[in-house]
């Protein structure tokens, strides 16, 4: 047997190495002096957006959206500019922004200044989940501690601008979390998505242009501007992963962009649990399309995962064994759209409604032969027909269970049928 | 009907919610963060506590109580006195957290969404928590508690009187 090293981590070490959550220690493995850089001006604004377009970096919050080509899209006159970070993680099994957030908030801090600075901005919004209290702890703690230095507030880094970060709670909603419906929630509404155009660069928090970035995206910031693009892009470049459900060591693991399927499985998560076979695994949370034996070795990249019809989402892995039962997954998961949906657009608050229906129906043992094309019809009914992506995440894993496993769902119905 | 008279918000969370109000451009970005600070006060969003918020941001009341309730974590009936959340998500639902909920109902004698009789507890089965790594993984109040089985529940629920 080959033991597996896993590769030196580069963004997810700082929330790994203990005592991270305090500013010297911080400081003291090099933290902050990209930002300082930022804010002295040895490092203008132009090669922050040069390095981040050079490093390849994009959005971790689920749409992969390059990250420099967004703060680029910043107007730089505005008289007002805002930031606001995404930590509402509300993707299903993504708890990797948690996991930086509580073991390495001053990393976050540094990626928020340095963005800040770059787009010209004074104030910072961080909105957090409501359930995320230990992770808001840790952050309140260390932005105390970055005030208290000087390192936010007024002047920071000794120098003439001032940044503010202020940390805002959510109150319970998946919609929330997208970036629209998250300025909405953030003005003290209903967290229901807009119209885009225009998008926040040019009209977000108040109409005013925003820089709207995710959290672990933030974090990968200082780490391009300290080893710089190419260093960085060496290492994958980087992803976290979170990998959940059935393997033997669940968590957060940094792999490059592009590992197969199967070594994040077997290698990085320790495997299936004895005498267990793979059956399928959401690849970017339970927005994506679910993955069979048959991609184990798909690279886990943005676009070898959009060829299929999946996408990377959220890297969010949520691995399934033989023992679990793919109609209960489908149906708990059209459930959680049908609970999270804000009823905005028809397609997707009565298209979850009825699918949910449908699929309780074959649960409980009253599925008719004719349900499984209704299914069809259902997730033809709401593909492009959605207002936001919330609804549309739903067709695609439908289909692809009723693709893959129909034989399950035939077994329930075919019990239903005799039983008549 | 009986109970306490209506009172509006107190001196301090009205001093809070100020306070949050100065963090913001525009006042009802404070809303969110100040039903918080009312719920915290009244247990719950009484319309008592509803009416005091839309007082102290100088929004209607009808605003402030269609916007409290779209929101999972507001609670416009009262609760007891420790939430307990058990995560169904999926990583916690392949991990085991259907015989946890199952627990929870039978020692509670409640529902998911009940409180229990004496104003203990409320139970409450949510959407991912974003702490699979944990699962099943519930919170009980502020408290994340990973790995729960039905076995742990007699303990954990005695750390809550
Ligand atoms: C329904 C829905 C939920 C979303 N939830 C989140 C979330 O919880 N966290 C997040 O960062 N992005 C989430 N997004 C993506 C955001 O809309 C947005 O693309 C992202 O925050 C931008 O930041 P990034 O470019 O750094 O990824 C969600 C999108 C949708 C459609």
């Amino acid at each position: 047997m080959t033991t597996f090293a896993m590769p030196e981590s580069i963004v997810l070490r700082w929330a790994q190495t203990p005592g991270m959550t305090e500013l010297e220690p911080y400081r003291r493995a090099g933290g902050y002096e990209a930002a300082r850089r930022v804010a002295a001006g040895e490092l203008a604004p132009e090669a922050v957006i040069e390095a981040l377009v050079a490093s390849g970096l994009r959005g971790k919050g689920g749409a992969g959206f390059p990250t420099g080509q967004k703060w680029k899209f910043i107007p730089r006159q505005a008289p007002v500019t805002y930031v606001v970070v995404n930590g509402d993680e509300g993707e299903p099994c993504t708890f990797k922004d948690r996991t930086l957030l509580e073991g390495a908030p001053h990393l976050l801090i540094e990626g928020v200044l340095i963005a800040a600075l770059t787009v010209g901005a004074r104030k910072a919004y961080v909105y957090l989940r409501r359930e995320f209290y230990r992770a808001r702890r840790t952050l309140e703690a260390a932005l105390e501690q970055a005030r208290a230095a000087g390192l936010v507030g007024r002047g920071v880094f000794g120098s003439a601008r001032d940044v503010e970060i202020v940390v805002h709670s959510g109150a319970g909603a998946y919609i929330a979390g997208e970036e629209t419906a998250l300025l909405e929630s953030l003005e003290g509404r209903r967290a229901l998505p807009r119209l885009r155009p225009p998008f926040p660069a040019q009209a977000g928090l108040y109409q005013r242009p925003t820089l709207l970035n995710n959290v672990e995206t933030l974090c990968h910031v200082p780490v391009i501007l300290t080893l710089g693009p190419e260093r960085y892009k060496d290492y994958g470049p980087p992803a976290l992963f979170s990998v959940s459900g059935h393997v033997v060591r669940p968590g957060v693991y940094e792999a490059p962009l592009g590992v197969k399927l199967r070594s994040l499985i077997f290698d990085y998560a320790g495997g299936l649990r004895p005498g267990r076979r793979f059956k399928a695994a959401f690849p970017g949370g339970s927005s994506s399309m679910p993955l069979v034996a048959d991609h184990l070795d798909v690279p886990m990249d943005y676009d070898s995962l959009r060829v299929l019809g999946s996408m990377l989402g959220s890297a969010a892995v949520i691995v399934i064994d033989d023992s679990a039962d793919m109609v209960e997954i489908i149906a708990r998961t059209v459930e959680f759209y049908r609970e999270e949906s804000c009823g905005k657009c028809t397609p997707c608050r009565e298209g979850t409604i009825w699918a949910t229906q449908v699929l309780e129906r074959i649960l409980h043992g009253r599925g008719r032969p004719e349900d499984l094309a209704l299914l069809e019809g259902i997730a033809r009914g709401m593909t492009g027909t959605c207002f936001c992506p919330l609804g549309e995440s739903v067709p695609p894993s439908l289909v692809a269970s009723l693709r893959h496993f129909r034989d399950e769902y035939e077994r329930y119905i075919a019990g239903a049928t005799r039983g008549h | 009907m009986s109970g306490p008279p209506a009172r509006p918000l107190g001196a301090e969370a009205r001093a809070e919610i100020a306070r949050l109000v100065g963090l913001y451009e525009h006042r009802q970005s404070a809303l969110l963060p100040a039903l918080f600070v009312a719920q915290r006060e009244h247990g719950y969003l009484s319309p008592e506590a509803l009416a005091g918020v839309a007082e102290a941001l100088d929004l209607p009341v009808s605003e402030v109580a269609s916007v409290a309730s779209f929101y999972r974590l507001f609670y416009l009936k009262p609760v007891g006195r420790h939430v307990i959340q058990v995560c169904t998500n999926l990583a916690c639902m392949l991990n085991g957290c259907a015989a946890v909920v199952r627990r929870f109902g039978e020692r509670l004698g409640v529902a998911s969404g009940e409180t229990t009789a004496d104003g203990r507890f409320t139970l409450r089965t949510v959407e991912c928590l974003a702490a699979c790594e944990e699962a099943p993984a519930v919170l009980v109040d502020e408290d994340r508690w990973a790995r729960v089985t039905p076995g742990d529940i007699d303990r954990l629920l005695e750390r809550y009187p």
